[in-house]
């Protein structure tokens, strides 16, 4: 015999008022006919009926109060059943204990259960290069651009879209050529539209496309950020593996030269944060040019951070045929013993100056360029300052919850009895990013910082 | 006939396309299945076996079950928001997934880490169930972007209620599909309100057909609580996205009986509203009417096609409620793919 229960208007709601009763013993219902009205401080609800039959009993007057969730409040006999029995019909089930049960014994199970290990990331080591390889001299933009190029050549399914990507050739020419190449089909203008179009390349990518997103800076991603988060980074979480958005956003980001708070910021921390983002910071042209060629090929979304300053920057490229580097894999610029800088992007232009300067002081000075920052390579780091004792972690960004903050938490966690110093950061101050040249100098990290910094916890100073 | 950006308004139509018999018993048997299915997961959801939010879809039966059957399954892709029990019955997916999603458990269709709002399917072509108002509008368009670039001859039926009609992402996408003709079906579900608050007081214009008027997109407004209009504008709809026109916005004028989500005590609206859609317009009741005046059927096939949708229903609430919650291990499982 079908009892109704006291039903549940939340999930956090114990007990209620039954308030009305619509019905009497004798009436006929059908589901979805109303039955009662509960009410609790928040609100009321109709309690409507799913099965079919007749009224047998009332089991809790109208105006109790305090009528606990899952208490029976009444009996519909389904047709055919009689009074005095109950038997249970396989077409008009009633609602058995086993669900009541199972409820409980999930809510208290959730507490109890012991939280397993997360699973441990291991960075690939870098590829050999051949012997006596070719080394090319290029600018970071042109290593962008190969990759790209080179992807796309390999895979059809790619293509690039953005805000002047096509026939301007790129804001910064970082997709020069490629229209000419490729065609507008895969090359394709967008309207100033990040947020429509971020979340159109995301829809692409779950029916097998593999976008490259370009935003003509990573500040205007703010208006596709939910796109990036919420439907890239969690779609495979919470479609149970099912649906992938494999892409790459990509654009320079962080300080640029003078154009004040709402175009210069570093996002890296921003990204970093979420779990199922892939998030790479390249600082050399070699690293540009492997990581990204890595991105592209990658079945996660990837955001890829440029930086305007660093475009026109130089360095050897290998010249091999296919040159990826793996996701996840810091790079140790420079070995050394007294102490250890980590960095990344923009940052290491600092944190490479600076090292110049201390090495030829006769300070041996470990130097780690992060390149990805999400997963983030810690073993490299944690086993540098097991050596050195010693840490100094340089960024543009804001110092609250920064990349210097993850590092210093980890190595804390991880390798505090090592420690000979505390550990410290070097980062953008704490402030919108001024437009006044010299407000701004300020606001930025330094090489001299850096040193002071290292001074600090070698007590050189 | 494809008609520019001007609105029909709609009426009980008494020249409606007609059905025919066989087509009236599959949109019955498809609404009926979810009208049941819905009852049960709001009966599930005060056992407290559902958690979180459940927006269920009682009322807006004909909509999803009209489009889809104007569609090609299999084919054609279809994203939504997170009413979106209803749209994944229909495309045929196992009421058992959906439930155990439902009640986070093992079998559920995202293996219970996704919940009400998030399911999906490649198989079926399903992008979700999303849970942000308006990003399905983007996500659709971005569908139909990859039908156009692999040329694949399917359409992409993206629906939004009157509330995400107003989020500025909604216009950024018609404006790309229609630069780019990408061969996107805009549905508007409007029923009227947006959680709590009403067309009236949420939009400066309430005719959603319109709402493309600027990008030259071409829309109507549809009965639809009435499966065989629903049928009818899908079918002029898809077939103009399929021909390579461009987008198409399809204002399908619906109603939900119950609240936003189960917490939602419906103070906004009156008894009476809620009681005159529900005796008056009810799809599934008129499909009925249809089916006994017609002779297609009898009361006792009626009686036993409910009894058999109430198998699959009962079916699917038993796993749902025994089907384990997923391991532990599983917390740390389909964050990124190992490359």
């Amino acid at each position: 015999m079908p009892q109704i229960l006291m039903p549940a208007l939340s999930p956090t709601m114990e007990e209620g008022k039954l308030a009305k009763w619509l019905v009497k013993v004798g009436d006929t219902v059908k589901s979805g006919d109303v039955l009662a009205e509960i009410e609790t401080d928040k609100a009321t609800m109709e309690v409507e009926s799913v099965d079919e039959g007749v009224v047998r009993e009332i089991l809790v007057a109208e105006g109790t109060e305090g009528v606990k969730v899952n208490t029976p409040i009444a009996l519909v006999l389904a047709e055919g059943e009689s009074a005095g029995v109950a038997p249970v019909k396989e077409t008009a089930p009633e609602p058995s204990e086993a669900p009541v049960v199972a409820a409980e014994k999930a809510n208290d199970a959730a507490p109890a259960a012991a939280v397993p290990a997360a699973p441990k990331f291991e960075a690939q080591a870098d590829p050999d290069l051949p012997e006596g390889v070719e080394m090319v001299e290029l600018t970071v933009r042109q290593a962008l651009n190969e990759a790209m190029a080179e992807e796309m050549r390999a895979n059809p399914d790619i293509f690039i879209m953005g805000e002047e990507v096509a026939e301007y050739q790129g804001a910064y020419k970082v997709t020069q050529g490629l229209l000419q190449e490729f065609g507008p089909q895969r090359v394709v203008d967008t309207p100033i539209t990040e947020h429509g179009f971020a979340g159109l390349a995301v829809g692409a990518a779950f029916a097998g496309l593999r976008p490259i997103v370009e935003f003509m800076t990573w500040n205007f991603a703010m208006q596709a950020i939910d796109q990036i988060i919420n439907s890239a980074a969690k779609q495979l979480y919470m479609s149970g593996g099912q649906v992938t958005a494999p892409m790459v956003f990509r654009g320079p980001n962080g300080v640029a030269s003078r154009v004040a708070a709402q175009h210069s910021q570093d996002y890296s921390a921003w990204y970093s944060h979420v779990p199922g983002l892939t998030v790479i910071a390249p600082y050399s042209a070699a690293d540009a040019k492997g990581l990204l060629k890595a991105a592209i090929r990658s079945p996660n979304p990837v955001v890829f951070l440029e930086n305007e300053i660093l475009y026109g920057s130089t360095g050897l490229v290998p010249k091999v045929d296919d040159y990826v580097l793996p996701i996840g894999k810091a790079r140790i610029a420079r070995k050394g013993a007294d102490v250890t800088i980590v960095s990344f992007s923009m940052g290491m232009r600092y944190a490479t100056q600076a090292t110049e300067k201390l090495v030829a002081a006769g300070v041996d000075v470990e130097l780690i360029d992060l390149r990805t920052l999400r997963p983030m390579d810690s073993d490299t780091v944690i086993e540098s300052v097991k050596k050195t004792g010693r840490l100094v972690t340089v960024e543009e960004g804001w110092p609250q919850g920064g990349i210097g903050a993850e590092l210093a938490a980890r190595v804390m966690e991880q390798a505090f009895d090592y420690l000979d110093a505390p550990v410290l950061r070097v980062t953008g101050k704490d402030v919108p990013m001024p437009y006044a040249a010299n407000l701004e100098k300020l606001a930025l990290p330094n090489v001299d910082e850096v040193i002071a910094a290292v001074n600090a916890v070698t007590y050189r100073s | 006939m494809a008609r520019k950006a001007t609105a029909t308004k709609a009426k009980t139509q008494p020249n409606a396309p007609q059905f025919t018999g066989e087509q009236d018993l599959e949109a019955f048997r498809e609404m009926l299945l979810i009208r049941r299915f819905e009852e049960k997961a709001g009966q599930m959801y005060g056992m407290g076996l559902i958690g979180g939010f459940c927006h269920l879809y009682i009322g807006q039966e004909a909509v999803v079950t009209g489009i889809t059957m104007a569609s090609e399954k299999g084919k054609d892709a279809q994203i939504t928001g997170y009413r979106d029990h209803g749209h994944m019955l229909v495309m045929g997916l196992d009421p058992k997934g959906v439930m155990a999603e439902l009640t986070g458990r093992q079998g559920g269709l995202s293996k219970g880490k996704g919940g009400s709002m998030h399911m999906f399917s490649n198989e079926h072509r399903f992008y979700g169930g999303n849970g942000i108002v308006g990003a399905q509008v983007s996500l659709g368009t971005g569908l139909a972007f990859a039908s156009k670039y692999k040329g694949d001859g399917s359409v992409s039926l993206a629906y939004f209620g009157d509330g995400a009609a107003n989020q500025g992402q909604v216009y950024e996408s018609f404006n790309m599909a229609k630069l780019w003709k990408l061969p996107v079906v805009f549905v508007i579900e409007n029923n009227k309100y947006a959680m709590g608050t009403s067309i009236e007081r949420a939009a400066a214009t309430t005719d959603f057909s319109m709402r493309g008027a600027s990008f030259d997109i071409p829309g109507e407004q549809v009965d639809g609580m009435d499966v065989r209009m629903v049928y009818d504008a899908a079918k002029r709809a898809i077939e103009h996205a399929r021909s390579g026109n461009g987008p198409y916005i399809l204002e399908m004028l619906t109603y939900r009986y119950r609240g936003h989500s189960m917490s939602d005590p419906a103070k906004y609206r009156s008894k009476d509203e809620v009681t005159k859609y529900r005796q008056e317009r009810d799809p599934i009741e008129q499909v009925r009417a249809r089916l006994l005046e017609a002779g297609v059927i009898t009361e006792d096939d009626l009686k036993k096609i409910e009894t058999d949708i109430r198998a699959v229903v009962t079916e699917a609430a038993d796993f749902a409620t025994n089907d384990p919650e997923p391991d532990a291990s599983e917390l740390w499982t389909d964050i990124t793919i190992e490359a």
